[in-house]
Parts: structure tokens; C-alpha cells; sequence
């Protein structure tokens, strides 16, 4: 700020906090619905403050489902399936691509060009539009209901590869020409040269990509049919859209809570890595 | 740019790019294929026969006006998300790069619903908004005002656009903030030196310096209201009521796994693809103007 004006600060600060609600009131709405019980949230107008049933509720949703016939998978299961997704999709992602950016860098070797553009053009078609032909794909290879046909064909992305080939690129010379007078194996640099350097590149991307892969919705929808493998994200919307008929509003809302949780805290605790990730994707 | 020392090995670099090589043929270009060759045939509606007809399929999709009302719907909707979005966020942005006190907490408490899936934030809106239960909804009933997006389709047109919104104002935000911080603080000392008030000073130089991020962030947020709002629309609206937010990436889906039209929904998706392939390359040509800036 280069001048001191009291009445555009407040109107700073009052324009933030009125953006700061209605960002956070519909968060704040379902938390409170979830700590209601199923009468409280029937009557209208619903309450805006939290109530007693906190514990049972989440208690319920987590070891019980919703029961009543209608999905008794417990969302402790649904949690579990989406993090081994989010974590494979993360790793997977990281794994896959720093490897394949460290050869399209640092070797000179016959289709290196049509590699690279192979994994360019993934950027063109986001897995939205390409769904039916590849959920035909992925049931002809007998991968669905599995852990591998969740995370495998998500993986397939050029973001993450762009982002290690640009940081490679601006490694000095000089740390390949020491390792190479010193007699270092390429693999021996990679692993004892780059990837300690790329460490803080790594946590910008595991953070963003693991947001990305807890919070795929139509892939899991399209190729999970047994409710063991649902992630809580789809869980939460497969419910939602049968909840006029079934309205356990204080349930769906703890479901949608313990969905959004653990993605929101790894953005509000690794706000650096997730801010630094974000801009570095998107280049 | 290429690097000058590189090693010399022989098959060690094809094994370091098979991994990633092996998973974009069999899951990217593999159904792409498919895609493209599935768009010229005809599929009977018990599968197994089909035959090539040509471009069958794309003619009919000209020829139909639930497509084209599609197109629109899809056209307004991106417009909305696109303009509102990046409005709001503008606005937040600027206020947040002004205060000195509490910054840091502002930028923390704004950034969170990124993390938030478009899926479970359309479930958010829903709730607010419906008819029986929501409380937003209630409080438009006591002023007057029938919010009913189950079966009015303009209200659950503009639920959904508001829904995007909000999943999108992070995102918007951080990279406006970040543009708006590295702009330099003596050209704005300067300008208030010679007199220009706020308003004079954010249109003349923040505005201009905020262009490029401004266009990037427009092409970002016409493929976000493209495409990653599939999850909003799933769990708020399935493209309902009637046809009212049936947008294009909804449609694909829906015609080709509830409505079985295999070919009708590829055509489609390469339509899509052309649309995808056209932003790219408008991005990628920006990109290369803001090196340039």
C-alpha cells in the first residue's frame, strides 16, 4: 500500500470478509447438518448452529453406512479406497514421469521427438471426453473393479512431465560433467544428483496430484460396480441424488464433510507446496 | 533448448520412457482411436454389427436441435462461469494484495475450496438450495421468491453456475494474487506521486500489467466450465431438469452409456476434441507472447 486511506482499508478488509462467508457458508451449513439429528434437519428452517448428535452421526457413516438397506458400506471403507487412489495417482503420476523426463533430457537416442510428443498431445483430450472408448478399454483388459483400472489410466498426463523436463533443463552442465569425470553412472546421477534436487518439485506436484486423484469423480463412477471399491467422493453424490427419496440430510452432510477433509487439510498444511504446485502445473 | 552434456547409453533411455510410452498408448491413444473410428460407424442397438456410414453420424448431430441447444446452453454456461469467476476473484484479489494486516489469513481461508470436489460442491449447493430443506432457499421463499431447481430449469441452470463459481474463485484468486504481487511497487509509488488515486492507478497500470494473467486465466476457466464441471452437474442436476443444464461434456457421457448411441456421443467427443485442441493452442500462443511481455 502506498498511502494511508482508513476508508479503503475498511472497505478492503469488509469486501474480503463478506467474500470469506459466502465462501465458507456452505462448508459451514453442512457441518452443522451433520450435527443434527434426522428430525432437526426435516424441519424448515434448518438450524445455524451445530448440535449434540456430532459423534453419532460420524460414528454412523463411518462404521455403519447409511443403512436402512439402502448403502451399507461404511465410509471408513469408501475414505480407504480413495486414498489408495490418490496416493497411487500421486506416486504413479511423480514415478512415471520424472523417469521418462530424465531420458528425454539427458540422452540423445532415435524417436526421442515423437516420445515427447506422444506424451504432449495427452494434453489435448481431458479424460472427460475420451471416457466411453477408454471405460471399453479398460473392461476389455478385465480391469474393472480394481485398484490397478482406477489409478492406471488417470495417470497417463503430460503436466507432470513438462514440469521435471523444464526444472532438468535448468540443472548447470557442470553437475553432468563432474559426475561423468567422476565416473558416475547415469542412474547413480539421477538418484544421488537430480532427484535430491528435485525434492522440492516432488512435493508441489504429490500435493496437486493428490487433491486431483481424491477428487476424480467419473472415473470411479463408470468403473466400479461393487461397492467395495467406491471412492467417498462418488459415494457422497450417488447419495445425494437419492436423498430425496431416503433424507438422512444429517448423514450425507457427515459423508460430505469427511469427504472434502483430508484434501482440504493437505491444501491449508502444505499451502506452499500447494500454491507452488498449482503455478508450476499450469506453465 | 536442449541440454549440451548428455549421456550415452543405449537402451537405458528407452526403459526410462517405457513406463509412461506403455500407459498413453494403451489408455490415451488407444481410445482415442477408437473414438475417432467409432465416430464414422453405426452400431445396431444390440452391439456386434456395425457398419461404416461415412460422416452418418456428424450430420445428424447438425441435424439435431437437442445438440445445438446444447451448444448454447454450454456457450452461456462457460460465458457465466468464465466472467463471474474471474470478476469475483479480481475483486478478492485486489483487496487482499492492499491489506497488510491479516493477509495471510484471508489467502489461507480463500484457497481451500479448491480442494473441494466439483463433486461433493454441487451436493454443497444442493443442500443450500433445496426446495424442502435448504436454507438459502427458505429465505428466498420468505422474500418472495420460489427456488425450486428440481423443477425450474433456469434456477437449476443458474445453481450450477453459481456452484462452478465457488469451486473455481481459488484457483482465480492465487494466480491474480500472485500476478498482482509482482508487479513492481515503483511504478505504483510513482503513480501515486503524481497524484492518481486508487481507482485511477489499479485501471491505468494494475489493470494493463494484469492482462496477460487475465488471458490466461480466461482460457483456463472456458476448459474448466467445459469440461470439469461433469462432477457439479452429476451430483446437483444430472443435466436436468428436462434439458435445462445438459452441457456438452454431460451429453457425451449421457448418450453414450444411458442412451447407448455409441456413435452419436463419439462424434461428439471429437467435436470436443477439436474444441480442446483449439484452446491448447490459443494457450500455448499466449504463453509464448507473455515470455515476450
Amino acid at each position: 500500500m502506498v498511502e494511508n486511506r482508513p476508508v479503503v482499508t475498511f472497505l478492503s478488509h469488509f469486501v474480503l470478509i463478506v467474500g470469506l462467508i459466502i465462501v465458507a457458508f456452505p462448508v459451514w451449513m453442512t457441518f452443522v447438518a451433520s450435527t443434527h439429528d434426522q428430525a432437526t434437519m426435516l424441519r424448515s428452517p434448518v438450524p445455524l448452529l451445530p448440535g449434540p448428535y456430532l459423534l453419532d452421526n460420524y460414528r454412523q457413516v463411518l462404521f455403519e453406512g447409511f443403512g436402512r438397506g439402502f448403502s451399507d458400506t461404511p465410509t471408513w471403507l469408501t475414505l480407504m479406497n480413495s486414498l489408495i487412489m490418490a496416493l497411487g495417482v500421486a506416486v504413479g503420476k511423480i514415478a512415471i514421469s520424472i523417469i521418462s523426463a530424465f531420458a528425454i533430457v539427458y540422452f540423445r537416442f532415435p524417436f526421442r521427438m515423437i516420445f515427447f510428443w506422444a506424451i504432449f498431445v495427452t494434453l489435448m483430450l481431458p479424460v472427460e471426453v475420451r471416457i466411453v472408448p477408454t471405460y471399453g478399454v479398460v473392461a476389455r483388459l478385465g480391469m474393472l473393479d480394481s485398484y490397478s483400472g482406477l489409478i492406471i489410466p488417470v495417470i497417463a498426463s503430460a503436466t507432470a512431465t513438462f514440469l521435471f523436463r523444464q526444472f532438468f533443463l535448468s540443472v548447470p552442465d557442470e553437475l553432468t560433467e563432474a559426475a561423468r569425470v567422476d565416473g558416475a553412472s547415469p542412474m547413480r546421477f539421477f538418484r544421488d544428483i537430480l532427484l535430491p534436487m528435485s525434492r522440492t518439485s516432488i512435493a508441489a506436484l504429490f500435493v496437486i496430484q493428490f487433491i486431483y486423484g481424491w477428487n476424480q469423480y467419473l472415473w470411479p463412477l463408470l468403473i466400479t460396480t461393487k461397492e467395495s471399491f467406491y471412492t467417498v467422493v462418488m459415494a457422497v453424490s450417488r447419495q445425494a441424488t437419492a436423498v430425496d427419496a431416503t433424507p438422512s440430510w444429517n448423514l450425507l452432510m457427515a459423508m460430505a464433510m469427511l469427504a472434502m477433509l483430508p484434501p482440504v487439510l493437505v491444501v491449508v498444511f502444505m499451502q506452499r507446496q500447494f500454491v507452488r504446485g498449482l503455478v508450476e502445473t499450469e506453465k | 533448448m536442449e541440454k549440451r552434456v548428455t549421456f550415452n547409453e543405449r537402451t537405458l533411455p528407452y526403459v526410462l520412457v517405457a513406463p509412461q510410452i506403455i500407459v498413453t498408448l494403451v489408455f490415451f491413444f488407444w481410445p482415442s482411436g477408437q473414438m475417432v473410428w467409432q465416430s464414422v460407424l453405426l452400431e445396431d442397438a444390440f452391439g456386434g454389427n456395425s457398419r461404416f456410414v461415412w460422416f452418418d453420424n456428424f450430420v445428424h448431430l447438425f441435424e439435431d436441435s437437442a445438440y445445438f441447444a446444447s451448444v448454447r446452453l454450454t456457450l452461456v454456461f462457460s460465458a457465466l462461469v468464465a466472467s463471474l469467476g474471474l470478476a469475483v476473484s479480481l475483486l478478492l484479489a485486489v483487496m487482499a494484495d492492499r491489506v497488510i494486516r491479516g493477509a495471510g489469513a484471508y489467502k489461507t481461508f480463500l484457497v481451500w475450496p479448491y480442494a473441494v470436489a466439483p463433486a461433493v460442491a454441487g451436493v454443497l449447493w444442493g443442500f443450500l438450495f433445496n426446495p424442502s430443506v435448504g436454507i438459502v432457499a427458505w429465505l428466498l421463499y420468505a422474500i418472495g421468491i420460489d427456488f425450486n431447481y428440481v423443477s425450474n430449469g433456469n434456477q437449476a441452470f443458474l445453481l450450477v453456475v453459481f456452484a462452478a463459481v465457488w469451486s473455481q474463485v481459488s484457483y482465480n484468486f492465487l494466480f491474480f494474487l500472485a500476478g498482482l504481487q509482482s508487479i513492481p511497487r515503483s511504478l505504483i509509488e510513482a503513480a501515486a506521486i503524481d497524484g492518481a488515486g486508487p481507482g485511477r492507478r489499479f485501471w491505468d497500470i494494475v489493470f494493463p500489467l494484469l492482462s496477460p494473467t487475465g488471458f490466461f486465466l480466461l482460457v483456463i476457466n472456458i476448459i474448466y466450465a467445459f469440461f470439469q464441471t461433469f462432477g457439479i452437474v452429476g451430483s446437483l442436476t444430472q443435466g436436468g431438469p428436462g434439458q435445462a443444464t445438459n452441457i456438452l461434456v454431460w451429453k457425451v457421457y449421457n448418450d453414450g452409456f444411458r442412451g447407448q448411441d455409441l456413435g452419436g456421443s463419439a462424434a461428439q467427443s471429437v467435436i470436443l476434441m477439436a474444441v480442446v485442441v483449439l484452446l491448447t493452442f490459443v494457450q500455448f500462443r499466449f504463453i509464448e507472447r507473455r515470455v515476450h511481455y
